[in-house]
This record gives C-alpha cells, sequence and structure tokens, in this order.
C-alpha cells in the first residue's frame, strides 16, 4: 500500500492532536490523581481512640492544630465564641457515666479527646429544619452543607456531645493563617467534624489520624472485616459515648 | 393659567434636576462603559464553552456546589473530555486568580454582590 502526501499528512495531523489531547488528560490526572479514582471509599468510616496512648503525652494537641488549621477553624479566647473540631475535654465530662469515686486517679483526672461521633442514628440530623446536615448513606459520614445552614443551633442542642460550634463572631477575626483551599464559615453558622470527607475524597487519610505521632487514633472501614479499627475492637476492650442514649456512636474509645 | 411662566419655568428646572444623573453620565462619558474582565492565564479553554461561562457560570457553581457538597462527586468533565476539580477555589481561581479584575468588573457593574466570598477565600492578589 502507497501512502500518498495527503494521507500521510492526514495521519500526523491527527496522531499529535491525539498525543497532545492525551497529554493534557495525563497532565491534569498527575497533579490531581484522586480525580480518577476518587479517594479512599468505605461503607462505614469508623474511628478508634487509644486514650492510654493519649494519656501518656499529656499536653499534645498536634490532632487538634492539624485539624484546626487544615479547615479554618478560628481561635477565640472567650469561652463562650469558642469554635471547635476536635478536643480534650476531662474524663468526668466525656464519660461521666462510666466512671465511679473509685476510678484510677489517672484516668479519672485525665483528659479524653472527644470529636463528632458520625452516629448512625444522629439526633442533630432529625432537627436540621433545612437539610444542612445530613447522614451520607454510602460512607455514613455525618455531613454538614455549610450553604444551607440558616443558624437555627437545633442541632447545637440537639447533640449529646457538644460536638458542635456555633460561630457567634465572624470566624476570620479568629483565624492566623487562613487556608486558601478549604472555606472558613461565616458569623451564624454551625460547624463540626465532617471525619475529613474533603481529603477522603483526595485520597488523605483525616488530618487528626495523620498529625498523631502515638499512632492513638485509628482510622478505616468499619464494614470491611479486614480492616484495622475492625481488628482493633476485636482484640481491644472498647467503649462508646453515652451508649444508652441509642445514637450509636461511631467513634470508639480504648481506655 | 395663573402664573403660567412661573409654573413652566419650575417644571422645567425640575426636569433638569431630576434626569441630570443621566446628562451628567452621557455628558463624562460612563454611559459608553462596558466593563472589561482580565483573563491571566496561560490555559486556553475553560471548563466549558466561553459563551456559556459568560452566561451561566452562576448555575454552574450552584451545580458544582450540590454535586460536591450533597452528592460527593469533585470532577467536572469538560466537553474536551478534559477532567477538573469542580471547585471555585482551587479550579476557577488557580487560573483566575485576579478576582478584583475580572470578578469583581462585571459584578460591579451589574451591582450584584456575590455571597461567595463571605466563605471561600479569594487568591491574594499580587500587587
Amino acid at each position: 500500500m502507497s501512502v500518498n502526501r495527503r494521507s500521510f499528512l492526514k495521519a500526523a495531523g491527527l496522531t499529535t492532536l491525539s498525543l497532545a489531547g492525551g497529554k493534557a488528560l495525563a497532565s491534569e490526572s498527575l497533579k490531581k490523581p484522586w480525580i480518577d479514582s476518587g479517594g479512599l471509599k468505605a461503607k462505614r468510616w469508623a474511628m478508634v481512640i487509644d486514650l492510654s496512648k493519649c494519656r501518656e503525652q499529656e499536653g499534645c494537641t498536634a490532632c487538634t492544630d492539624a485539624c484546626h488549621r487544615v479547615h479554618n477553624v478560628p481561635e477565640f479566647e472567650n469561652e463562650k465564641h469558642e469554635v471547635k473540631w476536635i478536643w480534650k475535654e476531662p474524663f468526668h465530662n466525656a464519660f461521666h457515666e462510666q466512671e465511679h469515686e473509685y476510678t484510677r486517679d489517672n484516668i479519672k483526672h485525665s483528659k479524653a479527646l472527644v470529636l463528632c461521633n458520625h452516629c448512625d442514628n444522629p439526633p442533630c440530623v432529625r432537627v436540621c429544619p433545612t437539610k444542612a446536615t445530613w447522614k451520607r448513606e454510602e460512607d455514613g459520614i455525618v455531613m454538614m452543607d455549610w450553604h444551607r445552614c440558616i443558624g437555627c443551633r437545633y442541632c447545637v442542642l440537639a447533640c449529646p456531645y457538644g460536638s458542635r460550634s456555633f460561630n457567634w463572631r465572624d470566624p476570620r477575626d479568629g483565624i492566623d493563617e487562613v487556608q486558601e483551599d478549604f472555606p472558613t464559615r461565616m458569623k451564624g453558622v454551625v460547624e463540626k467534624c465532617t471525619f475529613c470527607e474533603e481529603r477522603l475524597a483526595k485520597g488523605l487519610m483525616p488530618a487528626c489520624v495523620e498529625a498523631c505521632k502515638e499512632h492513638a487514633l485509628i482510622f478505616g472501614d468499619l464494614d470491611d472485616p479486614e480492616s484495622e479499627v475492625r481488628a482493633i475492637l476485636k482484640e481491644r476492650y472498647t467503649i462508646r459515648r453515652k451508649p444508652a442514649l441509642g445514637t450509636e456512636p461511631e467513634v470508639y474509645y480504648i481506655v | 393659567m395663573y402664573d403660567g411662566g412661573k409654573i413652566i419655568a419650575g417644571l422645567i428646572i425640575f426636569l433638569a434636576l431630576i434626569t441630570f444623573p443621566i446628562w451628567y453620565n452621557v455628558a463624562s462619558g460612563k454611559a459608553n462603559y462596558r466593563p472589561d474582565p482580565k483573563i491571566v492565564t496561560t490555559e486556553k479553554q475553560c471548563v466549558e464553552d466561553v459563551s456559556y461561562m459568560k452566561a451561566s457560570h452562576m448555575d454552574l457553581l450552584n451545580e458544582w456546589r450540590d454535586m460536591v457538597v450533597r452528592e460527593g462527586h469533585r470532577t467536572h468533565t469538560a466537553p474536551s473530555g478534559r477532567k477538573f476539580e469542580a471547585s471555585l477555589s482551587n479550579t476557577c481561581m488557580s487560573c483566575h486568580s485576579n478576582k478584583s479584575e475580572f470578578c469583581d468588573e462585571c459584578h460591579d457593574y451589574m451591582g450584584v454582590t456575590p455571597y461567595c466570598w463571605d466563605c471561600h477565600i479569594e487568591p491574594k492578589e499580587g500587587k
């Protein structure tokens, strides 16, 4: 078969085009590899917190700092304006029904790391009049849509764990270094931990899990019998906060 | 008509005063002003056709908002087949990093104040 000038040029042109197109496509997915894969997936995200490891590092705030930095969580001196996603709460407050007069001193006077429990049966979702907060059916994360929140604070009242904070002030006043790739909230909006769904979508573990050098925070798929969280739940005795309320929290604690 | 001259003169003065902003803008050339958003990027193609973006970027952004937040889909496929992260701050503003010369140019002219920036961070513009 002979190749004349015309058909050669046609083929050459097409090849160049497809190469250039392919390169453009490739460069995009090289920069953002998650764009094709869709990031980390699970049927039921859950967390185990090893308080025994956490207790050894008294005063450590690595997870809180990392979380609050990447999510533009403001810091205000006035306790009434406080906004928090993950923080240390006196053990007595976090687990008041699970301690007694003679609980070991080192536990009784310790602090427990707390965050949104991403309940299976979240009371905050039930009361939200605008569906600004809802439970994602595909992976169980209790999500927030800050676009839709009208600031009625029903969810703040409904949550038995105090996981939700209201922005009484413009949060930008309380942020030293704003992360440009994540929004802030505005005055009059409720916020809380979202299990870092924006990081999971990009194939990253939650910021707190990544920041904890003691590996006291373990995150994974509760639905997968092979996952690390399931292995720990099988091996160690774990408790949850306020189990009697029937909210079915998905943050488990090793005391 | 009693005092007809005074009334008509008064009416003329009244009309001149009330239409003053129109004359003023015509005389100063402001009436001919057209916003001219500046594009500072080496990219050749936006995530959709330019004509669509000009008319309906706000609809696309609303669509992206619901798609990303509520459905968890974070990719937008352009007509060329190229995939983009559906994100105002991370995709739109990475090309259109000059918000004051691009976004604000038309928004100010039209008198619209989108509330995107109440929460989403506008890129720092090199001064």
